[in-house]
């Protein structure tokens, strides 16, 4: 056997692994590959039933809530009708005709008798409320318009969306180690 | 918890506007309410809160709407600030406009402190602190007074 010596011998190594598999290993890597992101998928489509939003987990794009969330952090959101909108409580929120929603605080409300809710927004960390930001000649927001309550957080992790949103290099390299890592990966 | 309140009401174009202005003796430490609910016996700023966002908030009715929420005042209560707040005189930092004319003889007006507990990581509760005021709004509007 010839003598191995080092990363030189390893990376051939590699490639010869590669060779070796055959078509029936590749397949089945692949269908492990589609399982893998069925489930992932699932587990998507299950929470968005359980929280009732159809965006459970956004991440903060702006500092207009701190000191309490920063750009980056992941929030967990809920959506469900019975809660009813009360001041205080942090709002995810869609202006019409503008795709990013926007995280708040809720600063009024007024209720009416049948439960048809008007409410007015504020980030913690603006000097005024957000009716600068609604659509022109809106000055409240509705349910309707909500996507979901905040109802727990974690910090720092969703960096990691907003790098590979602002530099799509970084994306794609994310996405082509994460392939082959699981296409090659022996189990 | 307490809170003195004096009050007068302007109109303003079309909806009535209130005027508090409001004392806050708060003892956020050791707020009873909040320990009971989480069974924390030493500090209300623990090992996983970052902050309070602490608010004051009226509460009233009108004809036009079962239920009205306006937010007068808010602090936000950073971990190793001072717990207690003496707040003498405040003036409240919100407009408190109603939604029409419901504050004109409103004599229910509840005003409460409440806070958002902003952990390091984790649940966002929103508590209310023990201890209300109910304010009444003057039958006839003022339009002399300055604020």
């Amino acid at each position: 056997q010839p003598p191995r010596s080092g990363p030189a011998m390893l990376s051939l190594d590699f490639l010869d692994d590669v060779r070796r598999m055959n078509k029936r290993q590749l397949y089945y890597q692949v269908l492990n590959f589609g399982m893998i992101v069925s489930s992932a998928l699932m587990i998507w489509k299950g929470l968005m039933v359980v929280t009732g939003s159809e965006s459970p987990i956004v991440v903060v794009l702006s500092g207009s809530m701190e000191p309490a969330f920063h750009r980056g952090d992941l929030l967990f959101l809920t959506n469900r009708i019975e809660d009813p909108i009360r001041v205080g409580e942090i709002v995810v929120f869609r202006i019409e005709g503008r795709e990013i929603p926007i995280v708040h605080r809720v600063l009024k409300i007024h209720e009416k008798h049948n439960g048809d809710i008007k409410f007015l927004t504020k980030g913690d960390n603006n000097a005024v409320d957000d009716r600068g930001l609604y659509k022109r000649g809106q000055h409240w927001l509705e349910k309707k318009d909500v996507v979901g309550r905040a109802r727990g957080f974690v910090p720092y992790i969703g960096i990691v969306t907003i790098l590979m949103n602002d530099y799509p290099k970084f994306k794609y390299a994310v996405l082509f180690l994460l392939g082959l890592f699981v296409l090659v990966h022996r189990e | 918890l307490r809170k003195n309140v004096e009050d007068f009401t302007g109109p303003r174009e079309r909806s009535d506007l209130g005027f508090i202005t409001f004392d806050i003796t708060a003892d956020i430490l050791n707020e009873k309410s909040y320990l009971k609910a989480f069974g924390n016996k030493n500090s209300i700023f623990d090992w996983n809160v970052k902050q309070l966002f602490l608010y004051l908030s009226a509460e009233y009715s009108t004809k036009n709407n079962a239920l009205n929420q306006v937010v007068l005042w808010d602090k936000i209560m950073l971990r190793g600030d001072n717990p207690r707040l003496f707040l003498k005189d405040m003036k409240s930092k919100y407009f408190f406009f109603d939604d029409g004319n419901g504050l004109k003889g409103n004599r229910n007006i509840t005003l409460t402190l409440s806070w958002n507990v902003v952990p390091n990581a984790g649940i966002l509760p929103l508590v209310t602190g023990s201890g209300h005021v109910s304010v009444p709004f003057p039958d006839t509007y003022e339009t002399t007074k300055s604020y």
